[in-house]
């Protein structure tokens, strides 16, 4: 259960190798409540080496290791079943994406699909399946992890943006849908982040790091607003930014993933 | 099946979905047999989440009102509140053994916590005035146990948080009292060392008594408190004319809170400048005074929805007991909460006398305090986790009606005699029929 003050007993991390998704699972660590972490992930060794240290960190909670690639369509609400149906579960995290090479996703229809189906189609279906399962066990936290792409993707990341945007707008829905009851949905919007994903990448400003997203998410576990800005400032900059005529907007957006 | 109701504890943190169900006794037996987890609710003021069950079916007591008296023994249905008993019995000369600070509580939910009042030094908690009591366990029977029959099902019950079935009907062992009046003497301490002395002198003279500190002060007044000492007041205390009605039992009109306050309301200024006006309201040398019942026992219940004032993230109320040979963690808990500049309304300390047999039974000889404290407080979480530390190094514990966040790993040293508890659960209820968020979150 989740408790009091918004502590985590159980969690599901989709994405099991994601940086961010990590630092979540460490921050809510912290707290000495986790009994219960099941990662899922294509297989790796990546994976089966971020299990085994989680494993010596946490020895108090049960690691499970869960096979899923979120190409799969179809296949993942039968995973999510799977994971309920041995326990309840607090909070499911959607962590896993990719950013897609912006000129090859131009032109190869394949390659653009594909991208689409980690960042949108997957976290969509898993989504669906674990928001029915925590209304039904009456209560839960599903923690989408969106990006400022979504609010405004630029001509480097517009393919990771448009997934973005469909996942963002329905989590946001998701969101009202579910109103008044205790389940909750919690989308994040990060700008650059400091990870594999974005590295090699020329640092835009106001980046951060998977801690400082990681500390937002777990304060806002249980409560305060479905949608959140790492850091903060960046919901005042989006908001210019979106009402930004287009011919300037063009002209600032340069690198960067935000 | 009815449909889902948004519900959480008095303390308004850790909501969950539930299906709450009010229906007859005889008619609960087939929603039981549904097998959907089930947890009995009386008047939800446990300030944690110990009875509501997520997903699962939270059965109202709201309709189990009978009530009858018979040598100084009352028949109770487990929804009747303690409020009904005394507008009732208090005007014929009877009152209840046991109060808490509010007298919105059910007789059901009154056993589950095994509550105690301002005269457990005395007295004991309420389950120990139980003479016996009608009890729905998970394979539709209805057993009728008492300190004597079936005497471990009793004592797993009383205390037990609703864990061994739902509590249908109580008799209970009321006091006689010659006017519903209080005699109630007021004294004001600099701080708290002065006042536990003084508690434990006053503590041999005084049927009720409890202290109310202000959590804010420091230094060479930390703990400075307010000292209220009493007794049912006789006849003879009483002025001429309230003589003509000793036994009136009129509650104060309540006042109804705003349904939204501001988050933020109650901070270090608010606080501070509060307890500041109520500790020099209160007399600095000693006074007697005659009061009724409800100013001396609840004088939190006259404003209706109080705890709405903690603002959408709710609050905590941390209560703890030590044994009186660490007493001295008291001033030491007081001085973590000043140091944190946590804003803390008054609180609470009181001398529990002897423990009873109840296996979850929360009093034990020693002291006892409990402090509401706002859950948006940042850092609140690693102040209370180690203050639990202290705790249950010392032999104390935490009282599991008000908790909503305490380790459980804890919950076996804190209460030794858990595994008796199991046993006799794992008995009466092997599939774990009946389940709270509390027994989910603490593996109860």
């Amino acid at each position: 259960m989740i408790d009091g003050l918004g502590s985590v007993q159980s969690v599901v991390l989709i994405g099991g190798t994601s940086e961010i998704g990590i630092a979540t699972l460490r921050e809510m660590g912290k707290r000495k409540r986790l009994q219960r972490i099941v990662l899922c992930g294509r297989q790796s060794e990546n994976l089966q080496r971020t299990a085994d240290i989680l494993a010596v960190d946490f020895a108090n909670a049960k690691i499970e290791l869960v096979p899923l690639d979120l190409i799969n369509s179809g296949t993942l609400s039968l995973v999510v079943e799977e994971i309920f149906d041995a326990g309840r579960i607090d909070v499911v995290v959607l962590a896993a994406g990719v950013l897609p090479d912006a000129s090859r996703a131009m032109d190869d229809a394949e390659y653009a699909v594909a991208s689409a189906k980690v960042n949108f189609l997957g976290p969509l279906e898993i989504g669906t399946a674990a928001l029915s399962r925590f209304r039904k066990q009456g209560h839960g936290t599903l923690v989408v992890m969106s990006s400022v792409a979504a609010e405004r993707p630029r001509k480097d990341n517009y393919v990771y943006g448009s997934a973005k945007s469909g996942i963002d707008a329905w989590a946001n829905g998701a969101a009202d849908a579910i109103a008044g009851t205790a389940v909750r949905v919690l989308v994040v919007r990060p700008g650059m982040v400091r990870t594999r994903m974005s590295a090699g990448i020329p640092e835009a400003p106001l980046t951060s790091n998977p801690d400082d997203v990681a500390k937002v998410i777990a304060r806002r576990l249980s409560r305060g607003p479905v949608t959140v800005w790492v850091p903060g400032k960046l919901r005042w900059l989006m908001f210019v930014l979106r009402h930004l005529p287009r011919p300037i907007f063009r002209k600032i957006s340069r690198g960067g993933k935000g | 099946m009815s449909s889902s109701t948004k519900l959480s504890g008095w303390g308004r943190t850790a909501w969950s979905d539930t299906h709450l169900l009010s229906v007859e006794c005889d008619e609960l037996v087939n929603g039981l047999a549904g097998r959907e987890l089930a947890i009995a609710h009386g008047l939800g003021r446990s300030y944690g989440d110990c009875a509501v069950i997520a997903g699962g079916q939270t059965i109202s007591t709201d309709t189990w009102l009978g009530m009858s008296i018979e040598n100084g023994v009352l028949t109770a249905g487990s929804g009747v509140t303690l409020e009904s008993i005394m507008e009732h019995w208090l005007p014929h000369g009877w009152f209840v053994p046991v109060t808490p600070g509010t007298r919105f509580v059910t007789v059901g939910g009154a056993i589950a916590s095994d509550i105690h009042g301002k005269n457990h030094h005395k007295d004991g908690t309420f389950g120990s005035h139980v003479v016996e009591l009608d009890l729905l366990v998970a394979n539709g029977d209805v057993l009728t146990i008492s300190p004597k029959v079936e005497s471990d099902i009793f004592w797993a019950t009383v205390g037990g948080m609703g864990l061994t079935g739902v509590i249908i009907s109580a008799k209970i062992r009321m006091i006689q009292v010659q006017t519903s009046r209080m005699r109630t003497v007021t004294s004001r301490y600099e701080n708290v060392h002065e006042l536990m002395s003084a508690m434990i002198l006053s503590d041999r003279d005084n049927k009720y008594s409890v202290a109310w500190i202000d959590m804010l002060a420091k230094g060479k007044n930390l703990g400075r408190a307010v000292l209220s000492n009493g007794d049912h007041a006789l006849i003879s205390d009483l002025s001429r004319r309230d003589r003509k009605t000793p036994l009136d039992y009129v509650p104060k009109q309540r006042i109804h809170s705003p349904k939204w306050f501001p988050n933020g309301l109650l901070n270090n200024l608010t606080v501070r400048l509060f307890n500041e006006l109520w500790f020099r309201k209160s007399p600095r040398q000693s006074k007697s005074a005659i009061q009724s019942v409800s100013k001396f026992f609840h004088p939190l219940d006259g404003i209706e929805g109080w705890n709405r004032m903690y603002g959408s993230a709710g609050f905590i109320q941390y209560q703890f007991v030590v044994p009186d040979s660490a007493a001295h963690l008291v001033p030491e808990i007081i001085e973590m909460f000043v140091r944190a500049k946590c804003p803390v309304f008054l609180s609470v300390l009181k001398r529990f006398g002897d423990q009873n047999s109840g296996l979850l039974s929360f009093p034990l000889k020693g002291w006892t305090l409990a402090v509401d404290v706002s859950a948006s407080f940042h850092g609140l979480f690693e102040l209370l986790d180690e203050m639990d530390s202290h705790v249950v190094e010392l032999g104390g514990r935490i009282y599991l009606s008000k908790d909503s966040r305490m380790n459980p790993y804890y919950l076996g040293t804190m209460y030794p005699r858990l595994n008796e508890f199991l046993a006799v659960k794992n008995r009466i209820d092997p599939d774990h029929l009946f389940t709270s968020n509390l027994s989910l979150r603490l593996g109860l």
